[in-house]
C-alpha cells in the first residue's frame, strides 16, 4: 500500500496550498513595450544579437501569422485573446556571466529553492560550474520567462561532444545547425500559434548529440512564467544524429495570477538513422482557481521527425496544469522501420480544458507507432483526447495501435475521444480502442474493506489507471508525476 | 453571402448558388408547407454547401457534385418497367417514387399503415440550420411519404423504392424527397427501403421517423444507386422509453455516397442498433456518418460497421456517440472495421465518444488491414480456389453485421446484393 500512501502524504501538505508553485518572484525585468509589429520583432533580435537570416525567417513567420485566423476547431472555449496586450519580451536584469552565487540576483535563487530545484543544482543553475564528479545526473537549462537563465553540466556533457545550450546561444555558436533544422519539422507557417512563437520566440533549449553518442545524463529544461501580462514563447531543437540517444526532461510552472497567460512553444525533434530521443513533460502550469479565474493557456505545438531509417522518437507526457491545453506532440516517420511512441496522462479538474492527443503519419516502410493515452476529468472540467493516426500509400507493414481511457470523476466534467485514421496502404495494421468509465464501486469496496479511506482508494485507483504511461518516464519524473496526480485530484473526490 | 460563406472557394458558393436560384425560379409551384421551406431556404442561404473545412464534411468533397448542373426531372416521367425488376421481389405493400415523386400506378398502399403522398412530410426532428444538405432538402422538397403505424397495430413488412431514372450524363436531374415516419406506442414495423437508379442523378432524401414507447422499428436499408449518381441522404430517428430503432443499412451504389444517421435515445430504456456495410469499388466514395445522443438513462446503442474497399475506392465512416448529463447507466459500443482489398483504395475513420454523464459504459474499435495470409493460406491448403476463399473470408468479415438481421426475407434480400456485388467484383 505504500503506492498509496505517499501520494496521500503530499495531500494533506498541500491542502492550504493547492497550487504550491503559485508564487511570484518580485525581481527586476527588462520588458519590451506590449504589443506585437515588426519593430517588436526588430527588438527581439537586436536583444538576442541575432544574425540578418533569423530576423528575415522571424519577419516571414510574423507575415505568415498575420494572414492567419487562430483555430477554433478543439472542444475548448476561452474568451478572444488580445495579441496586442501581451508582453513578447521580458527578461530578468542580469550582469553578463556571474562568477559566484554572491552575483546572482538573490530573488531569482530564492525561486529555484521553492520550486524544489536542489541546492547545488541552483549554484549551478546561478552559473557555478560544479566540480567533477559530484553533480546530480541530470543537466538543467532553466528559462525564466522569456530567457535562459543557466545551464549546468556543460562541460561534462562538452567532452561527450553533446551540445547543450539556450537556443539564443546556439544561433551564435552554432549557426549552421541550427539554420539547417530550424523549421524543418514545424515551418513558420504551420499553424496560428506555431507561426507566432516563429516570430518572436527569445528562447528555449537545443541539443545537438553526435553520431553514435549515447548522452551520458538526462538532460532537462525547467520553464518559469513569472512576469504579469507576459507570454512565454520558448523553442527547442532536438538533434540526435545518427546512432545516438538522447533523454530529454521538461517541467513548467508559473505563479497565481488571475488573469490568463499565453504559453505558445514550439518543440522540434530530429532523429537520423538508428538515433532515438525520448522526451518527457511533466507539465504543470498554473491552472486557474476553482472558478476558472486565470491559469495558462498552453497552446503548443511539439513534433519530431524520424528521418533515418530504424529511428525512434517517444513522447511521455503528464499534463495536470494550465487552464487551457492545446497540444498534439506528433511524430512524422519517414524512415523505413521508424517508430512512434505517444504516452499520456492528462488531467484536468476544476475548470480546466485539455484538447489533447497526437498524430502518427506514418511514411516510410514497416514503421510502427503506439498511442496509450488517459485521461482523467473530474470537477467540472472538459478532457478531450484528440489523435491522428494516417497511412500513407508507400508505408507498406505499418503498424498502429492506439489505446484511448477515459476515467469521469463526479457528473459535471466531460470526457471526449476523437480519433481520426487514415489508411491507404492495404498491408497497414491500425487497431484502435477506447473505452469511458468511472471508478468502479467494486474496485472502491475493495479497497476500503482493506482500511483504506476514500481519499486512498481513489488515488491507488488512478496511479493504477495511469501505470502504462507512469512506467515510461524517468524515475525521478515519474514520482514527481505520482505526487502531482494525487495533489490534483485532491478535493474531488468523495 | 454572409461571414461563413465568405471563407468558402468560389466554386463552393456558386454550386449553392445554382441551388438558390432554382429555389427562387420554383418557389411558387411547391407544395406543402411554405414557412418550413422558406425557413429551410434561410437556412441554406446562411450556410451554403459544405467544405471539406466542415468538420463534419473533412473526408468527403462535394466537388463532383458542386461541378455539376442539376436539371429539373422531367414529367412526366418516363417508362421504367425494366429498373422496376430490380426491386427486390418481396409480397409486401410498397411506396415507389419515382426522380422523387410518389408513382400511384407503381405502388401498392399498406392497410396497417396510413400513408399521406403529394407534397414533402415536414417533421420536427431535422436540422436545416445544422446540417446544410437538410437546409438544400427542406427549400426544394417537392414529394415525399408521411407514414403513419396507430399504436399497438403490427403493421408488418413495407417496402419505401427510389428509382432514379434521371437523365442522360449531359442532362442530370436532382430531387430531394422528404418522407416521416411515425409509429405509435408498442407498434411494429419492418420498412424495407430500397434506391436504386439508372443515369446521372442527385438523390437527397431526408426522413424523420419518431418511434413511440416500447414500439419497435426494423428499418433495412439498400443503396444500389447508379454508378453515375450521386446518393446524399439524412435520416433522423428519436426513440422514446423503451422504443427499438434496429437499422441495418447496406451501400453498394453511387458515385459520391453519404448515408448520414441522427439518432436520439429520448426516452429511459431506448434502444438503438446502427450497423452498416459499404462494399465500394472503382473510383466510388461512400461516407456512413452517424451520431447517436444518448439523452435519457439507461439507453442502450450498438454500431457495428464494415468497410470493404477495392479498386480505388474510399470508404468512411464517422461515428459520434454522445452522452448527456442525465444519461447515466448508458451503455454504448461501436465497432469500425475496414478491409482494404487493393493497393489503391483508401479508409478514413473517426469514431467519436463526447461524453458528458460519469455512470456510462461506452468504448468503440476501429481496425484496418487486409485479407489475413495466413487464413487465405489455410483454406487454399484445403483445395478452395483462390477466388473462393477471398469470398469466405470477405463473407465472415461481414458476419457481425449481416447475421443479426432477424427479418428473413429482407435479410435474403441483401445477403443476394452482397453475393451480386463479389460477383461484379470478381468478373
Amino acid at each position: 500500500m505504500s503506492q498509496a500512501a505517499e501520494p496521500m502524504q503530499t495531500v494533506h501538505a498541500v491542502t492550504q496550498t493547492p497550487y504550491k508553485w503559485g508564487f511570484s518572484t518580485d525581481i527586476e525585468m527588462e520588458l519590451a513595450p506590449k504589443g506585437l509589429n515588426a519593430d517588436i520583432i526588430r527588438l527581439i533580435s537586436a536583444r538576442k544579437e541575432e544574425p540578418e537570416w533569423l530576423l528575415e525567417w522571424r519577419l516571414k513567420a510574423f507575415a505568415a501569422w498575420q494572414a492567419m485566423a487562430e483555430p477554433h476547431w478543439a472542444h475548448v472555449a476561452h474568451p478572444p485573446i488580445d495579441y496586442q496586450d501581451l508582453h513578447y519580451y521580458a527578461a530578468p536584469k542580469r550582469k553578463p556571466g556571474p562568477a559566484s552565487l554572491a552575483e546572482v540576483d538573490p530573488a531569482l535563487l530564492a525561486t529555484y529553492e521553492k520550486l524544489g530545484i536542489p541546492l547545488k543544482e541552483r549554484a549551478i543553475l546561478a552559473g557555478v560550474e560544479p566540480a567533477e564528479g559530484e553533480g546530480a545526473p541530470v543537466a538543467v537549462d532553466a528559462v525564466f520567462d522569456s530567457v535562459s537563465v543557466a545551464t549546468t553540466f556543460r562541460a561534462t556533457l562538452a567532452k561527450a561532444g553533446v551540445i547543450f545550450c539556450p537556443i539564443s546561444e546556439a544561433v551564435r555558436e552554432h549557426p549552421d545547425l541550427v539554420r539547417k533544422y530550424l523549421g524543418s519539422v514545424v515551418p513558420q507557417g504551420d499553424n496560428f500559434y506555431a507561426a507566432l512563437n516563429s516570430a518572436v520566440f527569445t528562447d528555449g533549449s537545443f541539443v545537438y548529440v553526435p553520431p553514435g553518442v549515447r548522452c551520458p545524463m538526462e538532460l532537462s529544461t525547467y520553464f518559469r512564467i513569472n512576469a504579469r501580462n507576459t507570454g512565454q514563447f520558448e523553442r527547442t531543437l532536438i538533434i540526435a544524429d545518427v546512432g545516438s540517444y538522447v533523454s530529454y526532461l521538461e517541467g513548467c510552472t508559473a505563479p497565481q495570477r488571475d488573469e490568463n497567460q499565453l504559453h505558445a512553444a514550439v518543440v522540434e525533434l530530429i532523429a537520423l538513422d538508428d538515433a532515438q530521443i525520448k522526451y518527457s513533460t511533466v507539465q504543470n502550469w498554473y491552472p486557474g482557481d476553482a472558478e476558472g479565474r486565470g491559469g495558462i493557456y498552453n497552446f503548443v505545438t511539439k513534433r519530431g521527425a524520424c528521418r533515418g531509417a530504424r529511428s525512434k522518437i517517444s513522447w511521455t507526457q503528464v499534463e495536470t496544469g494550465s487552464a487551457i491545453t492545446w497540444k498534439y506532440p506528433s511524430c512524422i516517420l519517414q524512415g523505413d522501420d521508424s517508430v512512434g511512441e505517444f504516452y499520456s496522462v492528462a488531467v484536468t479538474t476544476n475548470r480546466q480544458q485539455a484538447d489533447t492527443g497526437t498524430k502518427m503519419i506514418h511514411i516510410g516502410r514497416n514503421t510502427r507507432s503506439t498511442i496509450v493515452s488517459k485521461g482523467i476529468s473530474a470537477g467540472r472540467s472538459d478532457n478531450t483526447y484528440r489523435g491522428l493516426v494516417r497511412i500513407m500509400p508507400k508505408a507498406a507493414g505499418a503498424r498502429n495501435h492506439t489505446q484511448c481511457d477515459s476515467l469521469l470523476i463526479g457528473d459535471r466534467c466531460g470526457a471526449h475521444t476523437v480519433p481520426y485514421i487514415e489508411s491507404r496502404n492495404p498491408t497497414a495494421r491500425v487497431e484502435h480502442e477506447a473505452t469511458t468509465s468511472k471508478i468502479a464501486e467494486d474496485q472502491l469496496f475493495y479497497c476500503r474493506q482493506r482500511g483504506l479511506s476514500e481519499e486512498d482508494a481513489v488515488n491507488l485507483i488512478v496511479n493504477g489507471f495511469c501505470k502504462d504511461v507512469l512506467k515510461e518516464l524517468p524515475m525521478e519524473f515519474a514520482v514527481e508525476a505520482q505526487k502531482l496526480l494525487a495533489v490534483s485530484l485532491e478535493g474531488s473526490v468523495g | 453571402m454572409n461571414a461563413v460563406t465568405q471563407l468558402q472557394p468560389a466554386w463552393l458558393r456558386d454550386g449553392a448558388a445554382a441551388f438558390v436560384a432554382r429555389y427562387e425560379g420554383l418557389r411558387d409551384r411547391l407544395p406543402g408547407d411554405a414557412a418550413a421551406r422558406d425557413a429551410g431556404a434561410a437556412a441554406f442561404r446562411a450556410r451554403g454547401l459544405p467544405g471539406v473545412r466542415d468538420e463534419a464534411w473533412h473526408y468527403t468533397s462535394l466537388r463532383p457534385l458542386v461541378e455539376t448542373r442539376f436539371a429539373e426531372p422531367l414529367t412526366p416521367v418516363a417508362d421504367c418497367a425494366a429498373l422496376m425488376t430490380r426491386l427486390p421481389q418481396i409480397d409486401a405493400p410498397r411506396l415507389v417514387f419515382v426522380d422523387g415523386r410518389f408513382r400511384d400506378d407503381l405502388s401498392v398502399v399498406p392497410s396497417g399503415a396510413s400513408v399521406r403522398v403529394g407534397g414533402p412530410a415536414y417533421g420536427a426532428l431535422a436540422q436545416p440550420g445544422r446540417e446544410p444538405l437538410v437546409a438544400l432538402n427542406t427549400m426544394l422538397a417537392e414529394d415525399g411519404a408521411a407514414i403513419e403505424v396507430a399504436a399497438g397495430a403490427d403493421a408488418g413488412t413495407l417496402l419505401l423504392a427510389s428509382v432514379g431514372i434521371g437523365g442522360s450524363p449531359d442532362r442530370p436531374v436532382a430531387f430531394h424527397p422528404r418522407h416521416a415516419l411515425n409509429l405509435g406506442d408498442s407498434a411494429r414495423l419492418t420498412l424495407i427501403e430500397v434506391a436504386i437508379g439508372e443515369g446521372a442523378y442527385l438523390h437527397n432524401p431526408v426522413f424523420e421517423i419518431t418511434v413511440g414507447a416500447a414500439a419497435t422499428l426494423t428499418h433495412l436499408r439498400l443503396q444500389d444507386e447508379s454508378r453515375a449518381a450521386f446518393h446524399i441522404s439524412t435520416l433522423y430517428a428519436d426513440v422514446a422509453q423503451r422504443g427499438s430503432y434496429d437499422s441495418f443499412a447496406l451501400t453498394l451504389g453511387a458515385r459520391l455516397a453519404r448515408l448520414e444517421v441522427h439518432a436520439r435515445l429520448a426516452g429511459r430504456g431506448a434502444t438503438a442498433h446502427l450497423n452498416a456495410v459499404q462494399l465500394l469499388g472503382g473510383t466510388q466514395h461512400g461516407d456512413f456518418t452517424t451520431v447517436v445522443t444518448h439523452d435519457a438513462p439507461s439507453c442502450i446503442s450498438r454500431q457495428t460497421v464494415k468497410n470493404v474497399l477495392t479498386g480505388r475506392a474510399r470508404g468512411v465512416f464517422q461515428g459520434k456517440i454522445e452522452v448527456a448529463r442525465d444519461a447515466q447507466k448508458t451503455d454504448g459500443y461501436q465497432m469500425n472495421q475496414a478491409l482494404l482489398l487493393s493497393t489503391e483504395a483508401e479508409v478514413d475513420s473517426k469514431p467519436q465518444l463526447e461524453i458528458y454523464a460519469d455512470d456510462v459504459k461506452c468504448s468503440h474499435g476501429a481496425t484496418v488491414g487486409e485479407l489475413d495470409a495466413e487464413q487465405l493460406f489455410y483454406l487454399r491448403s484445403r483445395g478452395i480456389a483462390e477466388a473462393d476463399a477471398r469470398a469466405m473470408l470477405v463473407r465472415a468479415f461481414l458476419a457481425d453485421a449481416l447475421d443479426p438481421i432477424a427479418h428473413e426475407a429482407g435479410r435474403v434480400v441483401l445477403e443476394s446484393a452482397v453475393a451480386q456485388w463479389w460477383e461484379r467484383q470478381a468478373a
